[in-house]
């Protein structure tokens, strides 16, 4: 029978911080995109006082005190008057939002512990509990609260569900949606709205000082892996329940944890992963790509270095028939470029094993008859920027050679296009503008016997 | 349309607007003709972008009336289009070119109704026009500032409007946007159509426009490009003969400030 009531409680609670977690990570999505989550957070704080307020009353007019829905009706009243005042700080005075923000969260705030003491002080206040409403505790959670919660989770839902399109306009891009006659001001009240209704129902679960967490690390999380908005909401809101109920079982599981850390780090958890592994823009997919760049940057520059090895030693790879170049000594390669033996030798295994090169770092390396074709590509497309920089710019030698190095890379079809136009008349290799190193042709004792 | 100005696209009298009490714009009257391109023309801070945002309703006027198509805007916005400057958007918000091009639906669209096949077609129909349908799926973080632009306009033409008002649509733009946008500004007046188009590069003004505004504050002149575009009225728009309302607006604003 015990067994069952803590189940019965558990069961409550997990379905709570579902409800809770799913509808902040929708709404969430909005207030991330509005940029306004530093607003939640203060709002968040301002309920405080309300909520002590509503406590002193009902004490002093000898009410059931622990009547949830009215403490929550006093947090909604002072979270709203903290929202007015900033809008009020921001109008009238010269303080920018930033500075409107710190002072609403931290006097109100402090207003609200002030309060606590004088709650905590009275015969009757010390269990009250009302510091559940700080860091959260699920234990609290009955399931009226989680009916209501759920019923508020709904009705946020339906919102975004009913006005995505307006909210989309309205936080892309508010002047054209105001151009259009949408009522932007009433709009942003809606959201805030939204946004405040799910941090008073949420305040018991996961505090006050950490439900903006719920609002804003899931949509963040949610934005790595979509480029898509209707599909970022439901993934926020999916995340942000996933948060919930794993917060909350660990929090019971874990005893002195209070259950909105629990949340709050469930859901950094998720964030850490989605930063790292998103499919849309996480860290990794990037050192990746970055990666794979260089190495492909590196491949062409080896490449062309070889060519021009040769071409200063008068030994025109284009004259070399279609077999295979002179051998080069690869420490030439090394002074030419400035790199490592490293970088060098991974370049030159890559292009041996694309069979464009032979040999290898430690004694000769020679291009092969695809090597040949892909340097001459390489460099007559490097020629051609550098001719084109002459052209268009004070640039010489050097400078030129670093110019065209660094967006040759970039080129796609449609600037080679452009450059063909320019320079079309020019046939095969053009002269390079600037000198070439000495050459760097390893003399040869084996070369009768391999050709 | 019962009123007699409903084929003059703005009719603007006696506006003046101010920001925190200093004027941006002073008594400015303007009728624009039907069918025509105008240029929309003026040093920095000459009140343009203002007078904009004045006829769609965005900056409450301290004095005078606009009418649009002769009658307030709020009455005619199904018939505007608006192009803000690029400038103005998060374009790191998670949106596709389609996206984006489809916010010109939501007008007639209205409350709560989630956009249809129809309005993809005509999205795509924009985006066609202003030569970017092949990057209909792109996400618009990944867009070039021409490309941009394009957007942009794309979601003015998908409202099919008979006024377009465009902020700066040729800044910082590459040559081949600037060619597509004159050819959608030129088969906009071909059908009937009216844009007014902020501008900056004065070369090109005689070239593109056939109407010229020249402002600075005040309504320097307004009229067809061969009356209007003469050195005489660059100099009165550009040379410095303003300073005296310089001066006298600057002393109204420290005024304001301390009072």
């Amino acid at each position: 029978m015990g067994a069952w009531t803590l189940d019965y409680n558990l069961r409550v609670v997990l379905m709570g911080t579902f409800f809770l977690g799913a509808a902040c990570g929708m709404i969430g999505v909005f207030l991330l995109l509005r940029k306004r989550a530093l607003i939640g957070d203060a709002i968040s704080h301002a309920t405080l006082p309300g909520v002590c307020i509503a406590y002193l009353l009902f004490n002093a007019w000898g009410w059931q005190e622990k009547s949830l829905l009215g403490l929550l009706l006093g947090a909604a009243l002072s979270g709203v008057i903290g929202a007015i005042c900033i809008v009020l700080l921001r109008q009238w005075t010269r303080l920018k939002e930033d500075a409107a923000l710190g002072i609403v969260l931290s006097v109100f705030f402090g207003i609200g512990t002030a309060l606590l003491r004088i709650i905590q002080s009275l015969p009757s206040g010390k269990a009250a509990g009302l510091e559940g409403f700080i860091f959260g505790k699920t234990a609290l959670m009955v399931s009226e609260d989680a009916m209501l919660i759920g019923i508020f989770a709904v009705a946020t839902c339906a919102v975004v569900v009913l006005l995505q399109k307006e909210f989309r306009l309205l936080c892309f891009d508010t002047v054209y949606a105001g151009s259009q006659g949408w009522p932007t001001t009433f709009l942003d009240l809606v959201l805030m709205a939204c946004v405040v209704s799910v941090v008073i129902v949420g305040l018991q679960a996961v505090g006050m000082i950490l439900v903006i967490a719920l609002l804003i690390i899931p949509a963040a999380a949610a934005r790595l892996w979509t480029f898509h908005l209707s599909r970022m909401i439901w993934l926020s809101g999916g995340l942000g329940a996933v948060s919930g109920i794993v917060g909350a079982a660990a929090s019971t599981w874990i005893h002195p944890l209070p259950s909105g850390a629990a949340i709050v780090l469930t859901a950094l958890t998720i964030f850490l992963f989605s930063l790292i592994w998103g499919s849309a823009g996480g860290i990794w997919w990037r050192v990746r790509w970055a990666f794979v760049e260089r190495k492909a940057t590196d491949v062409e520059h080896v490449l062309r270095g070889l060519y021009e090895l040769l071409e200063a030693g008068n030994a025109d790879p284009a004259a070399m028939g279609t077999t295979r170049s002179l051998d080069v000594d690869p420490l030439a390669l090394v002074q030419m470029r400035h790199w490592s033996h490293r970088r060098i030798s991974r370049a030159v295994r890559l292009l041996r094993t694309e069979g464009s090169l032979v040999g290898d770092t430690k004694d000769r390396i020679a291009l092969t008859a695809k090597g040949i074709r892909l340097a001459k590509e390489s460099v007559r497309r490097h020629r051609l920027l550098e001719l084109y920089f002459q052209k268009q710019s004070e640039l010489t030698g050097e400078a030129i050679d670093r110019g065209a190095d660094l967006i040759e890379h970039d080129v796609d079809d449609q600037v080679m296009a452009l450059l063909e136009q320019e320079f079309g008349s020019i046939v095969g290799i053009p002269e390079s503008v600037h000198p070439l190193p000495s050459d760097g042709i390893k003399p040869d004792t084996h070369r009768g016997a391999t050709l | 349309m019962s009123s007699p100005n409903a084929t003059i696209p703005i009719r603007i009298r006696d506006l003046t607007v101010a920001y925190q009490r200093k004027p941006v714009l002073w008594e400015v009257n303007l009728d624009l003709p039907a069918a025509s391109l105008v240029g929309l023309v003026g040093p920095n801070g000459a009140g343009k972008s203002t007078l904009l945002k004045a006829i769609l309703g965005m900056i409450p006027p301290l004095a005078g009336t606009i009418q649009v198509f002769g009658e307030p805007y709020p009455m005619q916005r199904q018939r505007v289009a608006y192009v803000p400057q690029r400038e103005s958007v998060d374009w790191d918000f998670p949106a596709t070119v389609l996206d984006v091009v489809l916010m010109g639906t939501y007008g007639r669209l209205g409350w709560f109704r989630p956009v249809g096949k129809k309005e993809r077609e005509l999205a795509q129909g924009a985006l066609r026009q202003v030569g970017i349908d092949s990057l209909m799926d792109r996400q618009i973080s990944q867009l070039s500032g021409g490309q941009q632009q394009r957007t942009f306009l794309a979601r003015a033409l998908v409202q099919d409007a008979d006024l377009y008002l465009m902020d700066e649509p040729f800044a910082a733009v590459d040559a081949s946007t600037e060619r597509a946008i004159v050819e959608v500004l030129r088969s906009l007046k071909a059908k009937g159509k009216t844009a007014v188009v902020v501008h900056h590069d004065l070369h090109t003004v005689p070239e593109y426009f056939d109407h010229l505004v020249l402002l600075n504050v005040l309504a320097v002149a307004s009229g067809p490009i061969e009356t209007t575009f003469t050195q005489e009225n660059l100099q009165r728009t550009y040379g410095g003969r303003l300073t005296v309302l310089d001066e006298a607006t600057e002393a109204m604003r420290r005024r304001g400030a301390r009072g």
